[in-house]
């Protein structure tokens, strides 16, 4: 009874946020500064007469409930408007850039997750040893050091001095096929890659560390300990499965934030992923792009919070039944 | 020093009791906290001596009080005693033999039950999973009598007073009472059949109306089972109900120890006498009720440790007696784990009632 209550709570909760991201979508990129119409004029030489076609093409000359009411049907069909520039639909040129960003931020995700939980873990069971001292302050180094900085650092070392790898592109001009390709893609992805994993390890492990310093002094660790447990069993079966449900929010976010892309690093690359296209659209103020991107990256963040909650409802049973 | 005491209840009748578990020689410390900085320069804070001296035995089948101010360190004798701490001198022994080796054993045989229930169980394991828990860790597939885990469990939680026991087997923590929790903790304590019981302030987190309760129930498995329990405690007034033996700490060491009619109707140490002072005011006594800074284990004050807040050291009485410059210099030698009424104090040495 209880769990389903939870459940369809936090259902319309997603549902409602859902709906005013995507009207306040709207509004935002009608209040912003600077006029579409002249970015257009300005880069394609048009005529009065093809910016008054223009500008009805766009809708943008009806008022502006009946632009929000278009809008929203569009929306809801998937067509996220036309590429200032090229003409192209919004939503094919940033499909095309999609795969680029979730090998990239995913595997960074993944990578840093697993790791930081590791790193995490470790250090708060022996808290104070060696390996935690350095491990914090490593994390903290790597976390604090602004992203595009470190990638910058490591392309001087790893592309140009050591010539290791390649420095940015998500592949090489020669047309490789098959397993050849592949390979050159992981080639080309190592550095932006490692860059973004060194940047996100230190969050998780600082987390996971709190979290499980935390539950690790609660007399149910004690309990497990004084009836015989053995050290990696109180650790395994009853330290961390408490300790993980606080960090679980963060990985869901975290995942959430993927296909937003990384505009920073992206670039820093030049890896061809959405994070790119975003940062492309904002140097010449191509709203609807940068709409479809915000409402992405929107969404994937409400949904993957929804899926959050309803794992923690089902993980936790104090949340389960209240 | 009196030798009337005969010690009450059935477990030391006989006058020749058995100690399950001997103290001797007891000291735990704790480094002191410095900042990271200092911590770095190879500082370090006060050392908190918490037990600095303790003898103590708990004998078969009786039930030992642990009394004294909030602070003065019984919980970490009692963790000391579990294993759970390394002490830095000093010895437990079980059955006559040190815990070293026989670690396995004990963990089996002397059971924990905290003060804070709630946080004494994994709030994301069943009621069920809790209490067959330590069942799993000692291999025991079978009772005695060929019992199934489920009759085992089934029994340790009937006897823990959670009936019909099948009701609580898929119930999480959070679904019962605080006094239900406790009952858990403790039916995971029975089924691993324990001949002792560590309580560190069994009740003092549950409400007034089920704390009753939840000693008559351990005073009923000292009974029925036969179990010794060592009973935390800052309330005199709860280890007058239950306990056989009270043992009274202050700052680290025993100060006076004997059987409970005698320590709590004729209390010979100063301290113990103002700590029953305020018994019948109920409420307990985990707040100041003695003049002069409140005992800080970082450091503990020359001669008799007390004699900053001694009544008979500020009314002059020690004086009188001649006694007051031993009081404030002359270390007292901790008292040994023994049957009588003993007392570490000056005052009573010359027979004088505090
Ligand atoms: N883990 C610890 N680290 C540092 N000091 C501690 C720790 N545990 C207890 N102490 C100190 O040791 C003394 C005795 O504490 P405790 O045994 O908990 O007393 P009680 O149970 O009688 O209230 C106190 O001064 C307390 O501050
Ligand atoms: S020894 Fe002296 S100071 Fe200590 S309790 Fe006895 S009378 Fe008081
Ligand atoms: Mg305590």
């Amino acid at each position: 009874m209880g769990s389903q209550r939870y459940l369809v709570r936090k259902v319309l909760h997603a549902i409602a946020t859902l709906l005013f991201v995507v009207a306040f979508n709207f509004y935002l990129f009608r209040i912003m500064p600077g006029d579409p119409i002249t970015i257009l004029a300005r880069s394609q030489h048009l005529s009065r007469a093809d910016i008054a076609e223009q500008i009805a093409n766009l809708g943008l000359d009806k008022p502006l409930p009946q632009q929000l009411l278009i809008y929203l049907g569009d929306t809801f069909r998937g067509e996220l408007g036309v590429d200032l520039r090229s003409g192209a639909p919004v939503s094919q040129l940033i499909a095309e850039r999609l795969w680029p960003t979730i090998l990239l931020v995913g595997i960074s995700t993944v990578l840093s997750i697993g790791f930081g939980l590791l790193i995490g873990i470790k250090g708060a069971w022996q808290r104070g040893g060696l390996f935690d001292t350095t491990s914090l302050y490593t994390s903290l180094v790597f976390y604090s050091m602004p992203e595009g900085w470190l990638g910058m650092i490591l392309i001087v070392l790893f592309a140009g001095l050591l010539g290791w790898f390649p420095a940015g592109q998500y592949e090489s001009p020669a047309d490789l096929t098959g397993f050849a390709h592949i390979v050159d893609v992981l080639n080309h992805l190592f550095l932006p890659c490692l860059t973004l994993t060194l940047g996100y390890i230190g969050e998780y492990a600082i987390v996971m560390r709190s979290s499980l310093l935390e539950v690790r002094g609660e007399d149910f660790i004690t309990t497990a300990r004084a009836k015989g447990v053995p050290d990696r069993d109180v650790r395994r079966r009853h330290a961390v499965p408490n300790a993980l449900l606080p960090t679980l929010t963060l990985v869901f976010y975290s995942f959430g934030f993927v296909l937003g892309g990384a505009v920073v690093i992206e670039s820093v690359f030049s890896w061809p992923g959405v994070g790119r296209l975003t940062y492309e659209a904002i140097g010449e103020l191509n709203y609807p792009i940068l709409q479809g991107v915000f409402l992405l990256s929107s969404v994937t963040v409400i949904l993957f919070n929804l899926a959050a909650d309803i794992l923690y409802g089902y993980l936790d049973p104090r949340i389960r039944e209240g | 020093m009196s030798a009337e005491a005969v010690p009450a209840r059935d477990a030391t009748a006989s006058g020749e009791a058995r100690a399950i578990i001997e103290v001797r020689g007891l000291e735990v410390g704790f480094e002191g906290r410095v900042g990271v900085l200092a911590g770095l320069l190879g500082r370090r804070g006060a050392r908190a001596r918490a037990v600095d001296g303790v003898d103590l035995d708990l004998y078969e089948g009786e039930v030992l009080a642990l009394a004294g101010e909030s602070g003065c360190g019984k919980t970490t004798t009692a963790r000391a005693i579990m294993g759970l701490l390394r002490p830095q001198a000093g010895e437990i022994r079980f059955e006559g033999r040190p815990l070293g080796r026989r670690l396995r054993a004990y963990r089996r045989e002397v059971q924990m039950v905290f003060q804070d229930p709630t946080g004494s169980l994994n709030p994301r394991k069943t009621i069920y999973e809790i209490v067959a828990e330590g069942l799993r860790i000692h291999r025991i597939s079978q009772g005695p009598n060929g019992e199934t885990e489920e009759e085992l469990v089934a029994r340790a939680l009937s006897r823990a007073g959670l009936r019909p026991p099948e009701r609580f087997y898929l119930l999480y923590p959070h679904e019962l009472s605080g006094g239900q929790r406790q009952r858990v903790v403790i039916a995971g304590a029975l089924v691993l059949d324990p001949r002792v019981i560590v309580a560190d302030e069994p009740v003092s987190n549950l409400d007034a109306s089920v704390r009753g309760e939840i000693l008559a129930l351990l005073m009923k498995l000292r009974e029925e089972l036969r179990i010794s329990i060592l009973v935390v405690t800052h309330d005199l007034g709860l280890a007058w109900t239950v306990a056989d033996r009270v043992a009274v700490m202050y700052l680290g060491r025993i100060v006076e120890i004997g059987p409970a009619e005698e320590v709590l109707q004729r209390p010979r140490h100063p301290y113990t006498r103002a700590l029953l002072d305020v018994v019948p005011e109920a409420g307990g006594i985990d707040r100041p009720i003695l003049s002069g800074e409140p005992p800080d284990p970082t450091r503990v004050p020359n001669g008799c440790r007390f004699h900053p807040r001694c009544p008979a050291v500020a009314s002059g009485r020690a004086a009188r007696l001649g006694i007051e410059e031993r009081c404030r210099t002359v270390p007292l030698a901790p008292l040994p784990a023994a049957q009588d009424h003993l007392v570490a104090c000056y005052l009573a040495e010359l027979g004088e009632r505090p």
